[in-house]
């Protein structure tokens, strides 16, 4: 990929594909990229030096990037786990604020993060956490094929959008109800300017 | 929905401004200060002799707000705005369908029916209110010159129409403008536009109150990345800003000349806060320019539906709505420009 797009366009993507080439091929207005990206706000600590607990070393912030996902971006956290061969073992945790349930593409999300590591690193990471909701509650994530192979995909996909650099048509469903960008994205408006137009000069 | 934000207006001559923390310091010439927070302008309009610190120019470029200098009596002089930002690829199309006949007569033709059907909303609207006070003949013949456009207008029409039916309805329109002011006093007689200077005082107020609107559209279409110096109805020409004049007309007639008909008919403005020039041309004294500065804010803090979007929102915020439509038609997510129908 000659393109590096950042780990949150790909879960924007993952959200609605046309919310992402909004903010990512329209540029549309800073002030909205800023609380559309407020859903993913997390509750990230200070990137300070790894600490440890019990026997796990857990850094925070960790800058990430893949050449072949074309993605760059930070884990909130990356523990490392000691490995059965004596290696550690990186476990990326990503923590969710808001919505009470994991979805698929906080899913594919983690996932990516965790193949981010595998390439920078060379080695394996098999599985990783989501924390969320009220009482906290943690959802293990295992990486097996299927994820992984979805998260090529919709990648590739990502990168195809941007590159041809044209936005996808409004598809009004429920996710628009939450959606910081809708006043721009007008999911509902009818694409059909003209019948308007013509309305506006009958007698 | 983004936030109708308020514009500063400095009037009083000899006006420093200056940056402190996120605060706008207005220091007037006896001394006296006052603060504003930068987050709850949109923009900064200075008339006359107002001096800015270039740390405050720097600070509102960098938020987005849009800084104009006029000259005392609201002639435009210089906008100071911050880096380039938006989207080069909004712009290039922008660009592209300004060369291109066939497109660029596309968009003229939407908002020359913007412009059309909303002189024509007023006219009928003063027609049904004050049947009695109006020369009803006139009228009537006004709105069916605007009825035929109108009709015209249902189908394409070339680059060179649209811009022809833009004068012709603009005559029509003013020819019977003098109706639409039920005020008493001659002194608000009109009888045609003339600018640069007004020689009367509906000119005055009308050019005013344009200059007024031409910084809010011309913000308004920075800020969604659209570069208003390139239109569709209007040419190029160097120093105008033909895209932000193309969105000014639809707002024109129900926005900025009902404005200007109000204050005058409620008796608002005086005829002593005129002051005639030897030259004959007319200007506002200080405090009329106030009235109509206030006048103007709290019209932009009217609720109205968009008559496109359907949804409510501030009239002020409508700037923005359709700044965005232009920019959604442009990038073709739209199949052409709506423009703002009143009704």
């Amino acid at each position: 990929m000659d393109r590096t797009l950042p780990l949150s366009a790909l879960q924007h993507y993952l959200y609605c594909p046309r919310q992402c080439a909004l903010i990512h091929v329209e540029k549309v207005w800073e002030e909205n990229r800023f609380t559309a990206e407020g859903r993913l706000l997390h509750l990230r600590a200070d990137a300070g030096n790894p600490g440890r607990r019990g026997g796990v070393i857990q850094d925070r912030a960790v800058p990430l990037r893949s050449d072949r996902l074309g993605l760059y971006g930070v884990a909130d956290v990356v523990e490392m786990r000691p490995g059965s061969d004596g290696r550690e073992v990186p476990f990326p945790v990503e923590y969710k604020r808001g919505s009470p349930k994991v979805e698929d593409w906080d899913r594919a999300q983690l996932c990516a993060q965790a193949m981010c590591l595998e390439e920078m690193l060379g080695v394996a990471v098999p599985e990783g956490a989501i924390f969320y909701g009220k009482p906290r509650r943690r959802e293990r994530v295992v990486f097996d094929a299927r994820l992984r192979e979805a998260v090529e995909g919709y990648c590739r996909d990502l990168h195809a959008m941007v590159e041809r650099a044209e936005t996808p048509e409004a598809v009004a469903g429920k996710r628009c109800r939450n959606c910081s960008l809708k006043s721009t994205c007008m999911p509902s408006a009818s694409r059909r300017v003209e019948n308007y137009l013509l309305k506006g000069l009958d007698p | 929905m983004k936030k109708l934000l308020n514009t500063l207006y400095v009037t009083s001559q000899g006006t420093y401004l200056s940056k402190d923390g996120e605060c706008v310091v207005v220091r007037a010439e006896d001394g006296v200060k006052r603060r504003f927070p930068v987050h709850v302008l949109d923009g900064i309009v200075c008339f006359g002799n107002v001096l800015c610190s270039p740390f405050l120019l720097g600070h509102c470029g960098e938020k987005g707000l849009a800084v104009s200098f006029l000259t005392e009596r609201g002639r435009y002089l210089a906008g100071v705005r911050g880096p380039q930002s938006g989207n080069v690829l909004l712009r290039r199309a922008q660009y592209r369908l300004a060369d291109e006949a066939e497109a660029s007569s596309r968009l003229a033709r939407a908002i020359i029916a913007g412009k059309i059907a909303n002189s024509r909303a007023v006219l009928r609207r003063c027609l049904r209110d004050h049947r009695n006070r109006v020369d009803a003949l006139a009228m009537n013949g006004a709105i069916s010159m605007l009825d035929a456009c109108a009709e015209r207008l249902r189908h394409p029409v070339s680059l060179d129409e649209a811009r022809g039916m833009e004068g012709q309805a603009a005559n029509a329109y003013f020819a019977v403008f003098d109706n639409l002011i039920l005020a008493e006093d001659r002194t608000f007689h009109f009888e045609g536009r003339n600018r640069r200077p007004p020689l009367d005082a509906v000119n005055c107020l009308l050019s005013f109150v344009y200059t007024l609107l031409a910084h809010d559209v011309r913000s308004a279409l920075e800020a969604v990345g659209l570069d208003p110096q390139v239109g569709f109805l209007h040419r190029d020409r160097p120093g105008r800003p033909g895209l932000a004049l193309d969105i000014m007309e639809e707002f024109r007639p129900f926005l900025a000349d009902r404005l200007v008909l109000s204050l005058i008919n409620r008796g608002e403005v005086r005829a002593r806060g005129f002051v005639s020039k030897e030259s004959g041309a007319v200007f506002m004294d200080e405090d009329t320019r106030k009235t109509v500065l206030t006048a103007w804010q709290k019209r932009k803090q009217e609720e109205v539906a968009h008559p496109f979007l359907k949804e409510r929102i501030s009239l002020g915020l409508a700037f923005h709505v359709q700044a965005q439509l232009m920019a959604r038609a442009i990038r073709n997510d739209l199949d052409g420009y709506p423009p703002y129908f009143w009704r």
